[in-house]
């Protein structure tokens, strides 16, 4: 068995194993992991876009609202029916299985329609027409009654469970490297490295593009309907320009395209308001100030040792 | 007729606020390539600082509000300047993304820093112009919207005047065509760049007051909506424009009036970024943008 095969396959039996022994664990601990969890998604989703394909995107949290909304109304609606199953718990797990795919596939729908045109663009404008359309995902949800309009919705079965959290995190993970490591892969870093070294080399850096987007939408889908269902309550506001900006950070701070650094970055970036707490109000003030600090003092990202490979 | 004509001094008093913030974003991006977002932060401080300067001041007076707005523009000139010297230039020539990401940082940090000055309750801007209801006609304008399309319209023939009248100006342009070419003949590249911040910063505090002017509440989080829709403002007429993103701050302050008065209104914030993605599939460059072939 190949080395990631197996890893995978030992990370979703770690997973399932410390969620039935969980028990022990403080439930504190257990959310703050499932949090770290979903930063770890949607870190390592961003980081096949923006650090491999290296398209700079700042729109992942729209994604995301997609994926946790779609989902979150699936569990709502058909959730009650299956109340009076046979075994509730294997129906309720199956159903969130299905909402989670179902968000995370119409996350990646909205991840090809917005990838097809704005594509064309590089850099800033890319950055900039991917938060206009986050924004804008945004408005309509939050200007649609059906889904709760301004409020958002709430009341979503606890469903998202340590195993679930990290079963999808192994699942990114596994999906991502393999990718990358592909014959079919490298195209994504030689449409970074060269876009028209990598044309003429007879790759289609658009196709590859629209891979890469579509692909991190999917997963960013998947983390958006964990979020919500570990939340229990969504409103638009919580997937604003901030919450995309705290995901490119991470991926940056990780090192761009480096996988095993953007898991290292998340983790550390959601267990630092937790560190901070005592501190809560100069949580943010430092958090900024150490952004600062950091990109002056290693632009390269926290763990990226190959200087110059950062660069898009 | 007459709420047409309403809506247009409406939008015109919208877009002159984008436009001064518009312009900063633009001179910045004409020289040095990169989206400064903390430049609605400065826009945000403008307004604080009005704010406190306000209360040493006879408040209602013509003289009173243009030393108020004095005020803001010069600390704003001076924390632009400071922003660009500690947090910018040791970043000069480091990738793009490096510097947009420290330019993040630097918003959220004056974002928290003021709420954990100031606190995050929004104050009430004192009204330190005189306020009246104008009638022109059958239009009822507010004395304030008037002040507020004034002044922009000072300032921005002001700045048209320094940029293409002044040696420094024309340093500015030299720089923001071809940075080596300015450096080999002899503009000092750091001089230029923090007269740049300067006066960007000066323009958006002056934006900050007379925004909080016409929408009298202020908090640490006011500049961020302004900010991204000023820069959709100055990509919208071509950035690095300067005429293009006054025109462009006009088209977009038009665009939310006429929506925000309609049954649509809910819609407004989108509207901003509607008019963004169009341009970016239509025309790149802006409206008054000059398209480059990118050369292999």
């Amino acid at each position: 068995m190949p080395r990631q095969h197996a890893a995978l396959l030992a990370s979703l039996v770690a997973a399932v194993a410390v969620t039935a022994f969980g028990g022990a664990l403080n439930a504190y601990h257990l959310d703050v992991a499932m949090n770290v969890g979903i930063a770890i998604i949607l870190a390592v989703s961003l980081n096949l876009v923006n650090g491999h394909t290296g398209q700079f995107s700042l729109g992942h949290a729209g994604f995301m609202a997609v994926g946790a909304y779609i989902a979150s109304a699936c569990t709502l609606r058909l959730g009650p029916a299956l109340a009076s199953a046979s075994s509730p718990v294997l129906a309720q797990h199956s159903l969130f299985l299905g909402a989670l795919l179902l968000g995370g596939l119409v996350a990646a729908v909205a991840g090809f329609l917005i990838g097809l045109p704005s594509l064309r663009l590089k850099g800033d404008y890319l950055a900039l027409i991917t938060l206009g359309f986050a924004e804008i995902i945004r408005v309509i949800f939050q200007n649609t009654p059906a889904l709760g309009g301004a409020i958002g919705l709430n009341g979503m079965p606890p469903l998202t469970t340590f195993a679930w959290t990290y079963g999808w995190v192994a699942l990114t993970v596994f999906t991502v490297s393999c990718l990358i490591n592909s014959t079919y892969g490298r195209g994504f870093l030689a449409v970074r490295d060269n876009e028209i070294a990598a044309s003429a080399a007879g790759l289609n850096p658009t196709r590859y593009k629209i891979v890469a987007f579509t692909l991190g939408a999917f997963f960013a889908g998947i983390a958006g309907g964990l979020f919500a269902h570990l939340k229990l309550a969504i409103d638009p506001r919580g997937f604003d320009f901030f919450r995309s900006v705290e995901i490119v950070v991470m991926v940056i701070l990780g090192g761009m395209g480096n996988t095993l650094g953007v898991i290292v970055a998340a983790t550390l970036l959601t267990l630092l308001p937790e560190v901070l707490r005592p501190v809560a109000e100069y949580r943010m003030v430092i958090y900024a100030a150490l952004l600062i600090g950091l990109m002056l003092v290693r632009p390269q990202g926290l763990f990226n040792v190959r200087l110059g490979k950062s660069r898009i | 007729m007459t709420e047409f004509f309403q809506q247009l001094i409406n939008g015109l008093s919208l877009g002159a606020i984008y436009a001064l913030l518009a312009l900063g974003y633009t001179m910045v991006y004409g020289i040095l390539r990169f989206i400064n977002f903390a430049h609605a932060d400065v826009f945000m401080v403008g307004s604080f600082v009005g704010y406190y300067a306000a209360r040493h001041i006879p408040a209602g007076t013509i003289w009173g509000g243009l030393i108020v707005l004095l005020v803001a523009m010069i600390a704003c000139a001076v924390l632009g300047m400071a922003i660009e010297r500690f947090a910018y230039r040791p970043l000069r020539g480091a990738p793009t993304l490096n510097v947009l990401i420290t330019a993040i940082g630097m918003s959220l940090l004056l974002e928290y820093g003021v709420q954990l000055l100031f606190g995050s309750t929004p104050r009430n801007f004192p009204a330190v112009f005189p306020s009246s209801q104008v009638q022109l006609g059958d239009l009822t304008v507010s004395s304030n919207q008037l002040i507020v399309i004034g002044v922009a319209a000072v300032l921005l023939g002001g700045l048209q005047r320094i940029v293409f009248h002044t040696r420094l100006g024309a340093a500015m342009r030299a720089v923001s065509l071809n940075p080596r070419a300015a450096q080999l003949v002899g503009i000092n590249l750091n001089t230029v760049i923090a007269f740049t911040f300067a006066l960007g910063s000066a323009l958006a505090g002056a934006g900050g007051v007379l925004y909080a002017l016409n929408y009298p509440s202020i908090d640490p989080f006011m500049g961020v909506m302004p900010g991204l829709k000023a820069f959709v403002a100055a990509i919208l007429g071509g950035i690095g424009n300067l005429p293009g993103a006054a025109l462009g701050a006009l088209i977009l302050g038009g665009a939310e009036t006429v929506v925000g008065g309609s049954a649509y209104s809910t819609y407004k914030d989108a509207i901003a970024f509607g008019l963004l993605i169009v341009i970016m599939l239509f025309r790149p460059a802006g409206l008054l943008g000059r398209f480059t072939a990118e050369k292999v």
